[in-house]
C-alpha cells in the first residue's frame, strides 16, 4: 500500500470523494475484474428498453466507457477490445456488421493518440474533447451507413454525443472511486 | 519513447503498434461491412450471438418489469373499485351490440358466401410485447420478445389495437425484429377507404411522414382519408387500418400528387403487438403469356 499515497497532506474528506483525481494524484492499481464489469454494465446500459425523447438523449454508454478505460489504461483495453465490443453492439442493436466494430476501434486508436493530452486537463475540458470524439465516432457511423444507402440521420442524431460528453466528470468520478486511496496518510 | 535508440527491455514489448492494430481491425470491419451489406453472409452468426445476448437484453429488463409489477400492486383499491364500477356501466352500455353481434356475424357470413368473397382475417395470431426500440437512428424497428418457439416466421404482419404497426423482419429463438410502416421504403399496399383507390404507401424514414407514390394529381383522395391494407401483397390481410391521409399536394407541373400520410397505430408507442400468422396460402402465380409476348414484340419492332 505504499504506492497509495494523497498529494493532499489532509485526509480524504468528502469534498475530494466527490470530485475527480488531481493530476499529480497517485491512484490505486486498478482492479483486473473491475474494467470488464464496468465494461458489461455499459453495454447493459446501452441495452436500455428505452424510447422517445430518453432514447434521443441516451449516450452511447459503451463508447464512454471505453473511451474512459483507453484514456486510463492502455495497456489493458486497446484497439482490439475496442472492435470486439463494437461488434457486440452491433449484434444488439441488428445494426450491419462491423459499423459500430470499426467505429470503437478508431475510438480506442484517437484515444490512445490524445491520452496524454486530454489527462493534463481538469474534467470539464476534459469533457470538451471527450465531445470532440464521441462527435467522431458518430460521424464514422453515420458516414458507414450513408454509404451504405441510408437516409441521412436528423440533427438529433448528434445530441448522444453530446449527453456522453456531459457525463464524462460523473463517470471520471465514478469509475476512479474504487481506486482513490481510502486511507488517511497517518495510518501508514 | 523516441530519443532510446536502444533495444527496449523485453516487459516494454507490448505487441504490433496501435496504427497497425488500426489498420488491421479496420479493414475486418471494411470485409465483414461489404459482405453483411452486399451478400448478408453473416445471418448465421447473427443468430448465434443473439442467443448468447438474449439472457442480459432480459436481465436488463427486469428492474423495469419489477418496478411496473410494484406499482400496478400498490395502486390504491379505491382506484381499482372505481375502475371495476366504469368497467360495468361501460359494459353495459355495449351490451346491446355485443348481444347483436352474433347475428350480424351470422349475417355477414351468408351474405360473403352469396358474394363469394372470402373471410376477413380469421387466422391463428400470436400476442407479443415489445422488448425495446432498436437504438440504430437510420431504421426504425423494434424487437418483441416472441420468436421462432413461438412459430413467428418471418414477413408476418404485425398490427396494435389500432392498426398496422409493421412486419417481421428476423426471426431469433426468443424474439424477433419488426420493421416499422415508418422505416425507408418500407411498402404496405393501400386502398382508399372513401374512394378504393389502390396505392401504396412507402415509409420515409425517422421523423418523416409515409408517402403514397405515383398517384396521378387527379386520384379521388383527400385529406382525412383512411388507409386500408389492400390485401393484394398476400403479407398484410386485407382491411386492416394503416393510416391517415396527413397531406395532399397536386402540382400542375409534376406528374404525380404528393400524398403524406399518419400512421393510425402507435407505431412507435404501443407496446402490445399482435402478430398475424399467414392467413391463407397465397394462390400459384398465374402464367404470363401477356408479359412473355411483350418484350418480343418490343424487340420484333425494334428490330424491324
Amino acid at each position: 500500500m505504499r504506492r497509495a499515497k494523497v498529494a493532499a497532506g489532509d485526509g480524504v474528506s468528502m469534498a475530494t470523494m466527490f470530485t475527480a483525481a488531481r493530476p499529480e494524484e497517485i491512484l490505486l492499481p486498478v482492479k483486473p475484474w473491475f474494467v470488464p464489469v464496468t465494461l458489461f454494465v455499459g453495454l447493459m446500459a446501452n441495452m436500455l428498453p428505452l424510447s422517445g425523447v430518453v432514447l434521443t438523449l441516451k449516450p452511447d454508454f459503451l463508447a464512454l466507457v471505453l473511451l474512459y478505460w483507453c484514456i486510463q489504461e492502455p495497456r489493458l483495453i486497446g484497439v482490439g477490445v475496442a472492435w470486439c465490443l463494437g461488434l457486440l453492439m452491433d449484434v444488439a442493436d441488428a445494426t450491419v456488421f462491423g459499423q459500430h466494430a470499426l467505429a470503437y476501434a478508431v475510438l480506442a486508436y484517437a484515444a490512445e493518440y490524445f491520452r496524454r493530452r486530454v489527462l493534463r486537463f481538469p474534467p470539464w475540458q476534459q469533457a470538451a474533447q471527450v465531445a470532440v470524439l464521441l462527435l467522431f465516432c458518430s460521424a464514422l457511423v453515420a458516414l458507414v451507413r450513408v454509404v451504405g444507402g441510408a437516409p441521412l440521420p436528423r440533427w438529433t442524431y448528434v445530441i448522444g454525443s453530446l449527453t456522453g460528453a456531459l457525463l464524462w466528470p460523473p463517470l471520471t468520478v465514478l469509475l476512479q472511486w474504487p481506486q482513490r486511496p481510502t486511507r488517511s496518510p497517518g495510518e501508514f | 519513447m523516441r530519443h532510446i535508440t536502444v533495444e527496449p527491455p523485453p516487459f516494454f514489448h507490448r505487441g504490433p503498434s496501435p496504427l497497425a492494430r488500426l489498420a488491421f481491425f479496420g479493414l475486418i470491419s471494411l470485409a465483414l461491412l461489404f459482405a453483411d451489406t452486399r451478400y448478408r453472409y453473416l445471418e448465421n452468426i447473427r443468430q448465434v450471438a443473439a442467443v448468447v445476448l438474449y439472457p442480459v437484453v432480459r436481465a436488463v429488463e427486469l428492474p423495469g418489469e419489477a418496478l411496473g409489477f410494484a406499482g400496478t400492486y400498490f395502486s390504491s383499491l379505491r382506484q381499482l373499485a372505481s375502475n371495476n364500477a366504469e368497467l360495468r356501466t361501460q359494459l353495459l352500455a355495449q351490451a346491446p351490440a355485443a348481444q347483436g353481434y352474433p347475428l350480424l356475424e351470422q349475417e355477414n357470413a351468408r351474405l360473403r358466401a352469396l358474394s363469394k368473397v372470402e373471410a376477413r382475417f380469421h387466422g391463428p395470431a400470436t400476442a407479443a410485447e415489445v422488448l425495446y426500440t432498436g437504438r440504430d437512428p437510420f431504421t426504425q424497428k423494434v424487437f418483441v420478445n416472441k420468436g421462432e418457439a413461438a412459430g413467428v416466421l418471418p414477413g408476418q404482419a404485425v398490427i396494435d389495437e389500432l392498426g398496422v404497426v409493421g412486419q417481421v423482419t428476423r426471426v431469433f429463438p426468443h424474439m424477433s425484429e419488426v420493421t416499422l410502416l415508418t422505416d425507408k421504403d418500407q411498402a404496405v399496399p393501400v386502398k382508399v377507404e372513401r374512394s378504393g383507390v389502390r396505392s401504396v404507401m412507402y415509409g420515409a424514414g425517422t421523423g418523416r411522414l409515409p408517402e403514397l407514390r405515383f398517384l396521378s394529381p387527379n386520384a379521388e383522395i383527400q385529406q382525412g382519408d383512411r388507409l386500408l391494407t389492400s390485401g393484394l401483397d398476400g403479407t398484410y390481410p386485407a382491411g386492416l387500418a394503416v393510416a391517415v391521409v396527413a397531406s395532399v399536394e397536386r402540382e400542375t407541373g409534376q406528374i404525380f400528387a404528393r400524398v403524406t400520410c399518419k400512421p393510425l397505430a402507435g407505431v412507435d408507442s404501443s407496446g402490445q403487438l399482435l402478430i398475424l400468422g399467414q392467413a391463407t396460402a397465397a394462390p400459384p402465380r398465374p402464367e404470363e403469356p401477356a408479359e412473355a409476348d411483350a418484350p418480343r414484340k418490343g424487340r420484333g419492332r425494334r428490330r424491324g
